[in-house]
């Protein structure tokens, strides 16, 4: 271990002399015609974190499902210190961290270390996962709150993550070597967030390595030693972190996502609609608005948007314009039927439009699907598809098409744009502006500051009440990170 | 705290219908009196297990009723007659219950077809084996039915057994807490290496060893067996796990809660019978039991919530 300490010491120097602890040569993964990934070889080092970047759909989730021993390659070799075959990602200390949350939420969270950890079994294993857990939680997220014997149904989304994050870093029969990080930060707020990235650079310096998949680029920025870019299969571009510019990175991706940003600026006309919204909290919103719900994760954004979305909509009869609609930030739970096609999922919400007499028009409704598909640009083949078939950002696009489908005028979104790349969201911004353009009214909890400085009006929640209102330019980061943290800063 | 008192209901539920009881009828409560009331708890409590082994891998067993049946007429012929062709012919049954948990997750079937279907299978091979009620239990198992402990009746004493073993096998192992991962997230399961067709094939194993045990314990008490005698298992065993705060998605089962239910069950029989009322209400009553233990938990679940 001291050996690949002193080897790291320069970080941006070239790739350390120590053994790879996986290598890939020339893999390629074909699913029938599909061309997943097109020939890729990399290493990672001991003591590196390596950062990676690429659009949805750019093969990024085959490449970990390679790399954690969950598929194998058609074409090429893996090899994880040397070892190939089943189980060879495992002995090699190889975990995953899952985009999507991925617990068992009947068990408690030491009880979750059990899944990734083959060999914990025996009198007292219990008492050693619990030990585990807790250290792992410690070390990683100082400060938490999560027992071990918590039951993970019961924590919340963010404390979901980190459970599942410490897990992947806790010490096991095998200790972890590389961790491989798909959208960690996804549920977390700018501080935990942090603490994540200052644990990934000590783990890296003991001589660890990760990989961090990320769409928030300067998280990729700051903690990757080195960044490897991927597109349609291939990597395009491979540096050292220092040798990309954020803007450097958006360009070889392949999308000019942040030229949309300063585009979709709202108009002055905005202000003048008539009001629609007032929520008892103090969320007011004009008719064609494009309204921000921001603050730390978990300060009662997502609740207050339930109320109001509830409230709209809860009745015996569907209607055929309903007064609101949803945009799920939480796919799995809130949005997808996931055992129905891409169409069927696009049109739930014109059902009653598209009844004749109680029946379907199956016509109409593979004709409104084929329109929101080159609307939105739905990458799939066809829309009978199975819903899961399709890449996480291509499932959200789904559930916007379901919403702006209706006639609705308010559209409620809670936190729609998690996991998703930079060109879809450029292109669902624009479309958000647009239909705002033709009257309707959006109320947009993002955890995204980013985004947030796209609304034309933004509520600042801390601690379940609205603690600023912010409207033009008025709405920078700073000022939003000001409301959001500002009672922290006062305490003594 | 965030841990769920979900095993606090039914045993409030147990309680209060046992003090009913009691109060109905002051003589019960004596070691004979017990024995008497929860005596055919034992085998509907092990049939209530084998069915929570199958609802905790998010399935649902609808041939646990005809599968005890044909255990029981296995049991009161062939393990008396042809001791090692019967142990043989049990061996084999957890065998197939396996393999079906096995097919029904390899292919991606729905248990609830697969296992109605089977229970037509299960119902036909005991006709064949006892096409009239007869047979005879080996003299071991009535021995030990029948046998009584100090201070305790047998009833008890099993139950109290069934529930801790099979909470230390279902809570506590380590191969446990995976069948219950099964439940709760078969995919990440999956994910992380493991070979859930082997782990759904174990999960189904284990009920057909517990529905074995069940056949052969009813056998033990009623002297004789018959191809219908257990079909109202299936019922109250998915009821009995569901009283004792399983769900049926989810992977959330409690062995312990799953026994006190099956207990409950058999109470609210005994108590009716104090009543006077005709058997044919008692059906009807245990319903009104389950529906009323499932209101009082999601009134719990909503203060919870609230609070």
């Amino acid at each position: 271990m001291g050996e690949a300490v002193s080897a790291q010491s320069g970080v941006a120097g070239p790739p350390p002399a120590a053994a790879a602890l996986v290598e890939l040569a020339a893999v390629r993964k074909h699913f029938g015609a599909v061309r997943a990934l097109d020939g890729v070889s990399l290493a990672i080092r001991p003591g590196e974190c390596l950062g990676l970047v690429g659009h949805n759909g750019a093969g990024k989730s085959t490449l970990v499902s390679l790399l954690n021993g969950g598929l194998e390659p058609t074409e090429g070799t893996i090899r994880f210190a040397g070892l190939e075959g089943p189980g060879a990602a495992r002995r090699a200390g190889v975990r995953t961290v899952f985009q999507e949350l991925s617990l068992c939420p009947n068990l408690t969270v030491a009880e979750n270390l059990r899944i990734p950890d083959h060999d914990l079994a025996g009198p007292g294993w219990r008492r050693r996962a619990r030990a585990a857990v807790r250290e792992s939680l410690a070390q990683v997220f100082p400060g938490h709150r999560i027992d071990p014997d918590d039951t993970v149904a019961d924590l919340t989304l963010a404390e979901r993550q980190m459970a599942e994050i410490a897990i992947g870093f806790a010490s096991g029969t095998i200790p972890a070597r590389l961790v491989i990080l798909d959208e960690p930060t996804s549920s977390l707020d700018a501080a935990i967030a942090e603490q994540l990235l200052a644990h990934i650079r000590r783990f890296c310096a003991r001589g660890g390595a990760v990989i961090f998949i990320s769409h928030l680029l300067g998280e990729v920025l700051s903690v990757a030693s080195r960044i490897v870019v991927m597109r349609d299969g291939l990597i395009t571009d491979e540096r050292p972190a220092g040798a990309f510019t954020r803007q450097g990175l958006v360009a070889a991706m392949g999308h000019v996502g942040s030229v949309a940003v300063a585009a979709v600026r709202p108009g002055p006309q905005a202000a003048s609609g008539e009001v629609t919204v007032e929520t008892p909290e103090g969320i007011r919103a004009r008719r064609g608005e494009v309204v921000g719900l921001a603050g730390l994760a978990g300060h009662g954004q997502a609740e207050a948007l339930k109320r109001l979305y509830l409230g709209r909509v809860s009745g015996w009869q569907a209607s055929r314009t309903p007064a609101a609609v949803f945009v799920a930030g939480d796919r799995v739970r809130d949005g997808l039927m996931p055992l129905w096609s891409v169409r069927r999922n696009l049109t739930l919400s014109r059902l009653v439009a598209l009844a004749r007499a109680g029946l379907v028009d199956r016509a109409a409704e593979r004709s409104l699907a084929e329109d929101w598909r080159s609307r939105i640009g739905i990458r799939t083949a066809d829309t009978a598809d199975p819903i899961l078939s399709l890449s996480g950002g291509n499932q959200q696009k789904v559930l916007f098409a379901r919403a702006l489908a209706t006639d609705a005028p308010l559209v409620v979104m809670d936190d729609p744009m998690r996991g998703v790349d930079v060109g879809t969201k450029a292109e669902v911004h624009a479309m958000i502006r647009a239909e705002a353009g033709r009257g309707r009214t959006f109320l947009w909890y993002s955890t995204e500051t980013e985004e947030t400085c796209l609304c034309d009006r933004v509520f600042v929640f801390r601690n379940g009440r609205i603690s600023a209102e912010l409207t033009g330019a008025e709405i920078t980061e700073e000022r939003i990170l000001e409301a959001s943290f500002e009672m922290k800063e006062v305490r003594p | 705290m965030r841990r769920d008192p979900r095993i606090l209901l039914p045993v409030l539920s147990l309680a209060l219908l046992l003090a009913a009881v009691f109060w109905v009828q002051p003589r019960a409560m004596s070691y004979f009196g017990i024995n008497l009331l929860f005596n055919l708890a034992v085998p509907i409590a092990l049939a209530t297990i084998a069915q929570m082994f199958i609802i905790m891998v998010e399935d649902v067993d609808l041939s646990t009723g005809t599968f005890v049946s044909f255990v029981a007429c296995v049991t009161a012929t062939f393990l008396v007659e042809t001791p090692l062709l019967g142990s043989a012919i049990l061996v084999g049954a957890i065998l197939v219950y396996a393999a079906l948990g096995a097919l029904i997750h390899a292919r991606q079937l729905p248990a609830i077809v697969v296992t109605l279907g089977m229970s037509f299978v299960w119902g036909g091979l005991a006709v064949l084996i006892l096409p009239a009620p007869g047979g005879a239990p080996p003299d071991w198992i009535r021995w030990l039915m029948t046998s009584k402990p100090p201070l305790v009746p047998m009833a008890i004493v099993a139950s109290v057994l069934i529930a801790a073993v099979t909470h230390l096998l279902v809570m506590r192992s380590a191969f446990g807490t995976l069948l219950r991962g099964v439940g709760g997230n078969a995919r990440s399961v999956a994910r992380a290496g493991w070979n859930v067709t082997w782990l759904k094939a174990a999960a189904y194993g284990l009920a057909g060893l517990f529905g074995v045990l069940a056949g052969m314990s009813l056998v033990g008490l009623t002297t004789s067996a018959d191809a219908n005698i257990a079909l109202r298992y299936t019922l109250l065993a998915i009821a009995g796990v569901i009283l004792g705060g399983g769900e049926f998605t989810g992977g959330r089962v409690s062995p312990v809660g799953a026994v006190i239910g099956a207990l409950t069950l058999t109470l609210a029989g005994s108590f009716l019978s104090f009543l006077k009322l005709s058997p044919d209400w008692q059906i009807g009553a245990q319903g009104a039991i389950l529906i009323l233990v499932l209101a009082a938990r999601l009134i719990l679940r909503r203060g919870r919530a609230a609070a």
